[in-house]
């Protein structure tokens, strides 16, 4: 089957062979077996359908729900705001609705997309620019089917594929959280998409295809901690929204769940049975990176992952152990590559890389050994880089962001440091060093086009330096 | 035999290149300003400037340095003519024990080359690798804003208009 085929019967079955287990409607009768060319006529077919639906769709518009007057933060039980704000941690919702020097919840952080960029919007309890003088139902509906108040569709960035699953009383909780914030009086820019990405009734086509809704259906079979994981996970966590990869009209491709993505020039690792992981994660492992930010076998949660556990530090250790015991389930079986922790070290010492690479090899001697061979643990000394999943993995992005711009320190904990070399290593010498890291310690092939990944590596490192200087916004745990 | 630039001079050393920077600077160029604190990349005072960025001297070899300039506390000023930066540090009496303090005044050049107006919290995060045992922080915050207006004024020499 060609990639275009694939493409198209991804795109229009996005549940073909899937592996989700919480949407449990049966597979289309028509995704297997089928014939290439049939396949092609009915991805044609389907398209046809797709313009018919959308502009049906469209002309199917939401109905505006009344504004009302914000309601008075004492109108709220504070037990439910308190469990809205656990929530809200969960759900990661500051990541993205709130810039460095701005209000908290204000929006207007600039989302890439493939399709141009958008703007995270305010949610703070603002009348005019902001969602207080939305009703409850009106919030509830937004997370539940991607609809503003005013009746517009939402883009996708806002992963109400994933909120849909919340339960009611969560959303009621995540409502009184945010209705109870500081009202911020801020506009988010405007979006930047070309035409005609920007005609938002083209979204309720895209919502036919990938919205599914209905709460996440729990499985007997499985304990009280899974479930609550499979809850949380798949519904306001929505880890698959970085975790797995997006088809080519930005839906999570449910086929390939937790296969691994991409999210602001890092690469976020598959969390299926496909994990380069060099040792398999367990549960155990999971908790205490996610309630510590590192875990010996594994290393240290950078750049986006390190804002999500910078989160996760105010919510409760059950929900915390539930994501772990559900996420250690989905990883599956181990690959036979994957080795105990004692395994993958002892197999690391391989001389051929030294000799191949010798520019990589010194710099590796001098500038990374004593703390990555200094005998001592995380958090006090480097992680073995035998076990480390950024030189195992098919992404070379990780690494280089590490290696320029270090590891900062999270204040008031234990946690591992890190500096960063960007001021130190030219490019010729980051790519010595990361091929010889790659050979000795990940004992894959090279890295395809390494010399382009360490430039724009650069080149993230230096804008996000310059950018910092111009906004004065202060350090954010773990990005470059 | 390997030849490195330091303070516009080109010195001869007999070194391993797996060397760190500061070790050859404090033991074979007797250039004493950076300081050995943890060796290990975590606390900063052994900060000194290669090609215009700070560096932290301590896990940085010397196969790294070769053929840049690098520049010490020593290349900025003297006791008798300091730098904008060391006038800064002594107005403000930025200093304890000041054993962090040389490190802090190279970090402090660095930013102020790139950036000659930082913000507060530019300055905070730019000083995060940097550890004071002796609680100088706001002091040093002071002085990176003196040093920063004294580089801005024409006549360094008497500004009494600062702060
Ligand atoms: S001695 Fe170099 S950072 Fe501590
Ligand atoms: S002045 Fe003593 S460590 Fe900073």
């Amino acid at each position: 089957m060609s990639w275009g085929q694939q493409a198209v019967i991804e795109l229009f079955w996005p549940n073909d062979t899937g592996t989700k287990r919480v949407n449990t409607r049966p597979n289309n009768k028509l995704n297997s077996g089928m014939p290439g060319q049939l396949r092609i006529i009915t991805g044609i077919a389907a398209i046809v359908l797709f313009a018919g639906a959308t502009a049906a769709f469209a002309a199917a518009w939401q109905p505006q729900i009344a504004a009302m007057a914000p309601p008075r933060p004492d109108t709220f039980d504070p037990d439910i705001v308190k469990r809205g704000r656990d929530l809200a941690a969960i759900g990661n919702c500051n990541t993205c609705h709130t810039v460095h020097g701005g209000g908290n919840y204000a929006g207007g952080l600039p989302v890439p997309t493939p399709f141009g960029t958008i703007f995270s919007s305010n949610i703070t309890p603002d009348a005019e620019t902001g969602i207080g003088s939305w009703p409850e139902e009106a919030f509830v509906r937004a997370m539940r089917a991607g609809v503003s108040r005013d009746g517009r569709h939402l883009y996708p960035t806002f992963p109400y594929d994933h909120f849909t699953n919340v339960s009611d009383a969560d959303d009621r909780a995540l409502y009184a959280f945010l209705m109870t914030r500081q009202p911020v009086h801020a506009s988010p820019p405007a979006n930047q998409l070309t035409f005609p990405l920007n005609y938002r009734p083209l979204i309720a086509g895209w919502k036919l295809l990938y919205l599914r809704s209905g709460d996440v259906s729990a499985d007997a079979a499985k304990g009280a901690e899974w479930n609550r994981g499979a809850y949380l996970v798949e519904g306001l966590a929505h880890c698959g929204a970085c975790h797995t990869p997006r088809n080519a009209l930005g839906a999570e491709r449910v086929n390939a769940q937790f296969s691994g993505g991409d999210v602001d020039n890092w690469h976020a690792y598959a969390l299926n049975d496909t994990s380069h992981a060099p040792v398999r994660w367990s549960a155990d492992a999971l908790y205490a990176y996610l309630r510590h930010g590192w875990q010996a076998d594994h290393g240290t949660a950078r750049g986006p992952m390190a804002e999500v556990v910078g989160n996760l530090a105010t919510v409760a250790d059950s929900d915390v152990r539930a994501i772990a015991v559900y996420m250690a389930d989905v990883s599956a079986a181990p690959a036979p590559d994957r080795k105990s922790p004692t395994d993958a070290v002892a197999q690391s010492a391989s001389t051929d890389a030294t000799q191949a690479n010798a520019a990589g090899a010194a710099i590796y001697a001098a500038a990374c050994a004593s703390c990555h061979e200094g005998g001592r643990a995380l958090p006090y000394g480097g992680v073995n880089l035998a076990l480390s999943t950024a030189i195992a993995g098919p992404d070379p992005r990780n690494l280089l962001n590490i290696v320029l711009s270090g590891v900062g320190a999270v204040a008031g904990e234990r946690s591992p440091i890190m500096p960063g070399f960007a001021a130190s290593i030219d490019d010729a010498q980051m790519v010595a060093l990361a091929n010889y890291l790659r050979s000795k310690f990940g004992k894959r092939q090279p890295w395809n086009d390494l010399d382009k990944a360490v430039r724009d590596a650069r080149a993230v490192q230096a804008t996000s330096l310059a950018a910092g200087d111009a906004t004065a916004e202060s350090s954010q745990r773990g990005k470059p | 035999m390997m030849t490195l630039k330091v303070n516009g001079r080109d010195h001869q050393v007999d070194a391993d290149p797996d060397t760190p920077l500061l070790y050859v600077l404090r033991n074979d160029l007797a250039l004493n300003a950076a300081k050995f604190g943890c060796g290990l990349g975590q606390c900063g005072s052994c900060t000194v400037i290669v090609d215009g960025k700070a560096v932290l001297s301590c896990v940085t070899p010397l196969l790294l340095v070769e053929g840049k300039q690098v520049t010490t506390l020593e290349g900025l000023g003297t006791v008798a003519a300091p730098a904008p930066i060391q006038r800064a540090f002594m107005e403000e009496q930025a200093a304890q024990c000041g054993y962090c303090t040389a490190g802090m005044m190279m970090r402090a050049q660095a930013l102020l080359m790139r950036n000659p107006k930082p913000s507060d919290a530019r300055i905070r995060a730019e000083f995060e690798p940097h550890l004071c045992r002796c609680g100088t922080h706001m002091r040093i915050l002071h002085a990176v804003h003196r040093a920063a207006r004294l580089m801005d004024t024409a006549d360094a020499a008497s500004d009494k208009s600062v702060r």
